[in-house]
Formats: C-alpha cells, sequence, structure tokens
C-alpha cells in the first residue's frame, strides 16, 4: 500500500489600503480600497477565484465523483472564508459538497492566518476557537488535525496541540531536522504521548508547486509517467507521501496554459490506476502506522525561503515594531468590547502584513517582492503604522 | 570628449559626472582628449589631456551680464558688434570653431559629446573627420524646464545632435523615454548608463562636525527630524509641492524642521509660500552651500527628499544615502529606477509625501531600516561599471561605423 496525501492551503488575507495619516481620526476604513486600487480585496479574490478556485476545486470534486478513492485535505483560513462569503459563496458550496461525501477533511489553524502563537497565546487559542467554530458553522465538522500559520512549528506547539485533543499536527519536513531519516512516515513530537506528526515531502510538492512550469529547470517539462516515476521510487523510503502546498499553486502560481491542471487531473486517475496506491486525509495519514521515530524541532521551523525560519515574516525591526505594538494593544483592545474594533484589530495580525514588509531580498526583486501589495516593504508599513495608530484613537475615544 | 565644464570649474553635477566618466574610461584604457570652453587650471587631472577651446575664463563659460560682455566678446571674437553681450551661443561658436580647425591634431577615434551644449561641435566632428559621435544625455531641455517646452533653440540643437549622433547614452530609463517620445528616436538607438557616486567624495575624509549648524543639533536632541533637499530652487526640482507637503506633514507632526539647501530664481517665491502656508518657523533657508557645509547638512539630516518633477538621475540623492540619510524620491527620478531602499512618491502627490515624512519621523524603525539598507545599496553602481558599458558602445560604433 502506498498512499499520497494532498493537503491544499486555501487563504486570503484582509488587505490594508494605502491608510494615510490624513485618514487617521477621521475615516476608519482600513480594508476597503476602491475596486480597481491595488490593495482591492475584492478585486484580487474574484481574479484568483477565476483562476484557481472554481477550476481547481471543480477538478477536484469531479474526480471524487468518478474515483471514490480519491481524497484531499483542506486548511481554509477565517479570513477566505469571510471573502468567500461576500464574494464567492459558491465556492463554499463546492467544498461542503466534498466534505459531506467524506472525501474532503478540514484542517484546524488560526481564524486570521495569524503568527498570535509567538507573540500572545491566548489571542493565539481564541484565534484557533474562532475557527474551529466556523468550520463547525460552515461544513458542520470539527478539524482533528492542526497546522499553524506559515508552517510554523516547534516541540512546544505539538504539545499545545496534544494538550487541545488533536490527533496530529502538519509541519516541514525539512532535511536539516530529518537527517537521514525520510519525512514519508508518520512521527511523534518529542515530549508528546499521542499527536501524529506529518511532515511536507518538499521535493515532490515544490516539484509542483514551485518548478512545474519553470523552463530552465533540467526535468522540464515535468509530464506525469515521469511525476509518478518520482513517487515509486520515493516510496522506497516510506509508504506515505505528503503533498502539502498552496492551494492557489494551481492557476494563480502555475498559470491554466503551464497545463498545471491537465497534470494534475491525469496524475489522480493514473496514481488510482494502480491496485496498492492510494489517497488519504491528514487524519487517516495519522492513522495508517505507528510512529516510526520521534522527532525534535526546539527551533521554530517554517516552510518559506530556503532558511526555513521566521525571518521572511519576523526579522528585520519595522516587523518586529510593527507586531510588538500590535499585541502590545490587545487588552485594550479586548476591553471595549467594540466587535467591529476588535474584529479590525485581529485583521491586523494576518502573517501577510509584516510578509510584506521584508527586506531580505527586495534588492533582487524577487518572490517577496512578486507576491506584495504594496510598492515597497517601506510604504507597507508606513500604512500599516497609521492604521494602528487610528485602532488606538478609536480605542481612546471608545464611550465604554 | 567634448564637454562644458570640469571640477573645480563646474556648478552642477553635469562636470562631476563627466570627470569620473573619463577617469573610469582611462583606466579601462582609453586615450582621451577633454576638450572644455574655457582656459584653466585643473591640477587633480593627470590621466588625461584637458584642451581649452577659448582663452575666456571658466566663470564665462554660459555667457555674461552686460557689464563685462564687450570687454570679453573682444577677447574671443575681435571684430564683433560691440553693442552685444556675450551670449552662451557666441561661446559655443568658438567652441566649434576650434573643434573645426584643431580636432584633427587628436585623430580621434570616436567623438563622445555631453549634453546639448557641445552637439553642435559633435555633429560639426562628424560631418568633417567621419568620425563616429555619441551623444550622452545628462538632462533634456524638457526636464530642465519642469517638462514645459523650454527653449525652442534648444530644443532644435537637442534634436539635431540625437539625429545625427551614432549612439545615444541616456542616464536612466525616463531619460531614454523622453528621448524616445519628445524626439522621437528609435529605443534601440539608446543605452542606459547610470551615474555613479563622485570617487573623491567618498574617498575624502570628512569628519561631520556637528557645531557647524548648532541650531539644528539642539532641535535634534530635542526630538525633532530634520528633512533636508538640495539643489538649485528651479521649476524642474518641484519645490512648490514639497513646500505644500511640508505644510500638510507639520500639521500632523509639528517637531519637522526643513531644510532648503540652494538657491535659485525661485528662491523668494519659497520664502513667501513658507510664510503663506504658516510654516516660516519650519523652514530654513540656507543658501548656496557646497563642500564640508553641504556634507554636514546631509550628515545632519534625517532624511532627504527629492522632489523634482523630472530628474535625469539625480546625484544628490547618492550623496545623502553615503551620509546615511533615508532617501524619500520622486518616481519621475532616475536614481528611483536603481534604489530600491527608499520611500517614493508622483512628483504632484503632495499628501503621499507628506505622509511619508511624518511616517519616517514617527517610526524609529522605518526610519533606521531605510538609513541601514540604503548604505548597503547604493554602492552596488560603480563608475568601473559605467566605463565597461561604454566602451562596449564606443567599439560597438566603431564597428557600425558607416551607420
Amino acid at each position: 500500500m502506498r498512499a499520497i496525501c494532498l493537503y491544499l492551503h486555501i487563504h486570503q488575507p484582509l488587505r490594508y489600503r494605502e491608510y494615510s495619516i490624513f485618514d487617521v481620526g477621521v475615516d476608519s476604513n482600513y480594508f476597503h480600497d476602491q475596486y480597481n486600487g491595488r490593495q482591492s480585496n475584492e478585486r484580487i479574490f474574484r481574479k484568483v477565484a477565476d483562476k484557481s478556485y472554481y477550476p481547481m476545486l471543480n477538478l477536484l470534486l469531479d474526480n471524487m465523483k468518478i474515483r471514490p478513492g480519491f481524497k484531499v485535505s483542506f486548511s481554509i483560513t477565517g479570513t477566505w472564508l469571510e471573502q468567500a462569503e461576500k464574494w464567492g459563496p459558491e465556492l463554499i458550496d463546492i467544498i461542503r459538497e466534498m466534505v459531506s461525501r467524506g472525501q474532503a477533511e478540514i484542517v484546524d489553524e488560526t481564524y486570521y492566518h495569524s503568527l498570535a502563537y509567538f507573540y500572545n497565546l491566548d489571542e493565539f487559542t481564541a484565534q484557533v476557537k474562532m475557527h474551529s467554530e466556523k468550520i463547525q458553522q460552515l461544513f458542520g465538522v470539527t478539524p482533528k488535525v492542526f497546522r499553524n500559520t506559515e508552517f510554523a512549528y516547534n516541540d512546544s506547539l505539538a504539545k499545545w496541540a496534544e494538550d487541545h485533543g488533536y490527533e496530529g499536527i502538519l509541519a516541514e519536513g525539512w532535511d536539516k531536522v530529518l537527517g537521514w531519516r525520510s519525512s514519508n512516515h508518520v512521527y511523534r513530537p518529542t515530549g508528546c504521548q499521542n499527536i501524529k506528526l506529518l511532515l511536507k515531502n518538499y521535493r515532490l510538492s515544490d516539484d509542483i508547486a514551485f518548478r512545474f512550469s519553470n523552463r530552465s529547470w533540467g526535468e522540464w517539462p515535468l509530464t506525469v509517467p515521469k511525476y509518478q516515476n518520482w513517487l515509486d521510487m520515493d516510496s522506497l523510503r516510506g509508504n506515505l507521501i505528503n503533498l502539502f502546498m498552496d492551494f492557489e499553486t494551481f492557476g494563480e502560481h502555475q498559470w491554466k496554459d503551464t497545463g498545471i491542471f491537465d497534470f494534475m487531473n491525469t496524475l489522480i486517475s493514473s496514481w488510482l490506476s494502480v491496485y496498492e496506491n492510494k489517497f488519504v486525509t491528514v487524519s487517516e495519514a495519522c492513522n495508517l502506522e505507528p510512529p516510526v521515530d520521534e522527532i525534535s524541532m526546539p527551533e521554530t521551523v517554517t516552510w518559506a525561503d530556503t532558511e526555513r525560519d521566521l525571518s521572511a515574516w519576523l526579522s528585520n525591526s519595522m516587523q518586529n515594531s510593527a507586531m510588538q505594538n500590535l499585541y502590545d494593544m490587545r487588552d485594550q483592545v479586548l476591553a471595549t468590547n467594540d466587535l467591529g474594533l476588535i474584529s479590525d484589530w485581529r485583521n491586523m495580525t494576518t502573517s501577510d502584513h509584516p510578509y510584506s514588509m521584508c527586506t531580505k531580498y527586495w534588492n533582487d526583486g524577487d518572490v517577496h517582492a512578486y507576491f506584495s501589495a504594496y510598492a515597497s516593504p517601506y510604504e507597507s508599513f508606513m500604512y500599516y503604522m497609521n492604521v494602528l495608530r487610528d485602532i488606538e484613537y478609536r480605542i481612546k475615544n471608545n464611550p465604554l | 570628449m567634448l564637454g562644458w565644464e570640469l571640477p573645480p570649474h563646474n556648478s552642477g553635477g553635469l562636470g562631476v559626472a563627466c570627470l569620473n566618466m573619463a577617469r573610469a574610461l582611462s583606466r579601462e584604457g582609453a586615450d582621451i582628449k577633454f576638450i572644455v570652453p574655457y582656459t584653466a587650471e585643473h591640477p587633480d587631472i593627470d590621466f588625461m589631456q584637458v584642451i581649452p577651446a577659448t582663452n575666456l575664463d571658466p566663470i564665462y563659460r554660459y555667457g555674461g551680464g552686460s557689464y563685462e560682455s564687450m570687454r570679453l566678446l573682444e577677447k574671443i571674437i575681435p571684430t564683433a558688434d560691440k553693442e552685444q553681450t556675450l551670449s552662451i551661443r557666441d561661446v559655443q561658436k568658438t567652441y566649434c570653431d576650434f573643434i573645426e580647425t584643431h580636432l584633427m591634431k587628436f585623430k580621434p577615434e570616436v567623438i563622445h559629446a555631453h549634453d546639448w551644449l557641445t552637439y553642435e561641435a559633435g555633429i560639426l566632428a562628424k560631418q568633417k573627420y567621419n568620425a563616429p559621435l555619441i551623444a550622452h544625455v545628462h538632462a533634456t531641455e524638457y526636464d530642465r524646464a519642469g517638462m514645459h517646452t523650454g527653449n525652442p533653440l534648444i530644443h532644435e540643437i537637442e534634436y539635431e545632435g540625437l539625429m545625427m549622433a551614432n549612439q545615444i547614452i541616456a542616464v536612466s530609463e525616463s531619460t531614454k523615454r523622453i528621448i524616445h517620445e519628445k524626439y522621437h528616436i528609435p529605443l534601440n538607438k539608446i543605452k542606459v548608463v547610470y551615474n555613479s557616486l563622485d570617487e573623491n567624495y567618498e574617498k575624502s575624509n570628512y569628519t561631520f562636525n556637528d557645531s557647524t549648524y548648532g541650531y539644528l543639533t539642539k532641535l535634534k536632541s530635542e526630538g525633532w527630524t530634520i528633512i533636508s533637499t538640495v539643489g538649485r530652487f528651479t521649476v524642474q526640482k518641484g519645490l512648490h509641492n514639497f513646500m505644500h507637503a511640508a505644510a500638510l506633514a507639520v500639521s500632523k507632526e509639528p517637531k519637522l524642521m526643513f531644510v532648503f539647501a540652494g538657491d535659485g530664481e525661485e528662491r523668494n517665491e519659497l520664502i513667501s509660500l513658507a510664510a503663506d502656508l504658516g510654516i516660516a518657523k519650519n523652514v530654513i533657508f540656507t543658501g548656496f552651500i557646497r563642500g564640508k557645509r553641504l556634507r554636514d547638512i546631509y550628515s545632519i539630516s534625517d532624511i532627504f527628499v527629492m522632489s523634482s518633477i523630472s530628474e535625469p538621475f539625480g546625484l544628490t540623492a547618492l550623496e545623502a544615502a553615503h551620509h546615511g540619510d533615508a532617501l524619500i524620491l520622486t518616481k519621475q527620478s532616475g536614481v528611483s529606477e536603481v534604489i530600491w531602499s527608499a520611500m517614493t512618491y508622483d512628483f504632484w502627490d503632495q499628501e503621499k509625501l507628506a505622509n511619508e515624512i511624518v511616517a519616517i519621523a514617527k517610526n524609529d524603525a522605518l526610519r533606521d531600516s531605510l538609513q541601514q539598507n540604503v548604505k548597503n545599496e547604493y554602492r552596488k553602481i560603480s563608475w568601473k561599471q559605467v566605463a565597461k558599458k561604454c566602451m562596449k558602445i564606443y567599439n560597438n560604433t566603431i564597428k557600425h561605423k558607416r551607420y
């Protein structure tokens, strides 16, 4: 038996607009840019929905209908769900149908896609609870497996997840941690008794997510027979292949004309045509075998960049001061009991915001610059701090 | 090389750029004869021959006033009409005469002409000696006139020079675009070669002395933010917009001091504008400064603003970066194409500029990041690279001389 655990992460941040110092104390609309604006959440959501969400979700559902053995796991952030409710409720219906067919599982995480775990444990726990309730409300299921924002994982987080009753937790299968061991097994986090650890097979995942359309890659073009051969070879090191990636890989990062949809369609049927192969959801994967070993990650590991650390979000002084200012306000914000204010504040915890202030490779104009909604990390920081100033102003002027 | 000025007899960036380029080129093996329209000593230049085309004093290279003109005219054109004043056109004419009669002594393989001042001489040389002409555009008349029409005669000369040149070198993509759009020159004839910071500027052993501007030092210690701009006060520099933005910024953060270093025809207007906007207390005019006093301004400033409506390159931004200022640049400046660690805005967007000034003044993290990052970044363009690119252009042009 050989299993692919396909897990797709669905997320859109609520971007703050170019919020000027002249808006502070006057206009508390942070998130609604005009439709054609650079930070227009609605425009971006609708664009990605057309290019990626609709075609890929339909492709997955169609495959589920023909092949009962085909299964997928999703993690869906609260910020995405709120936007989908407004600008694409049919997307939620498609996912709900998959869940009710028993062929899709939802993974838990923070509602706001935040890095709260590293700043305020109460806030983190509250956001996870919000997410769990939202999933229950929309899909009628309670998630059993946890993943943290950006796969930011360490031993103490695993312990937290175990204490909160999760069966499994997801993390990056990084060589520096694994050493000679393979990511194709179920592991147990150090310090835990019951929870299982699933590790991303980053080579085979990134072949699709990052390299698929890269013409200077030696293996281009990637065909299904070639890729399936790699899957066969890799499963000699363990029966469970964890393909974890962003949902937007399909249609947005790799455009339709690269052939990514056809590739996926063919891969699913081709993989299932071999009698011993199957697809599993994350909680099925956790129970595939008893843990083969214990894995310890005392330092935080993420799924980003070659460093696999938090430096893309929390390394320069702008990012640190933005986050520090944000979390310092928490008690005051919650004390107002103003739900609009609390929600605005929580939307500022989304990790995409500090990511857009990253200067690590800024001068080289690489992937960070490409994905940013702002003209530069400096501008992003400037608007962010203006929003925090207005929140501060609202706290002080709250009638309570 | 045909130029109009070389340090120490320069009034702006043109001379500095010419000197550094020539020095770097000579290191790459070029033998340069640099022809200037005046007679003077250049004590620091030993890597090339500087040849005077007239016997004028350097201060008259852009023409003279009515008082000294008669005397001067006699000096260069003995037959001239005594009622006329000496204009820059007279200097240019004499410069051309010199090229026509003496250039062949030097047997040039390539003629490299800097800006409209020398294009006529360049064309003449090309016609007469069949040497390829490279026109180097440091600025066009559109830039100098703040994107208004400017002087039609200068346009005519620029147009002719650009048409006749075998190759054109522009100091930025935005200059290249202007050459293409306003002078209708095909894009493939224009190469972009960015300027770099003056070598002597980096090498000289300057140390900041905070007593030069004691008042500003005091303000800084009280939590004020110093914002400076340096340049000629002309329409090109967009200083009116800057002043309006300054007033907007002060309305949000009163502890801001704006230093306008330089001089020019807009000075009086700017002073009264500051008073009209009620921010006279927040604005300082230093007058024209250079050397150490200029460097002290850069050193004491937290933020440097380049507010130009159109700036082919913008060397002062690199100087400010060298002294550790956070940069705010208009998107219409060439330097903003190569420097990424800076805030940018469109020259008319006063509110955004005000926003950026307030943000930097209020956030230490932002100010420190901008200052640190640009200090690491500005060195990435060097004169050595500039010279290598020029040499390549020379060689290609010589090879395809006939076209």
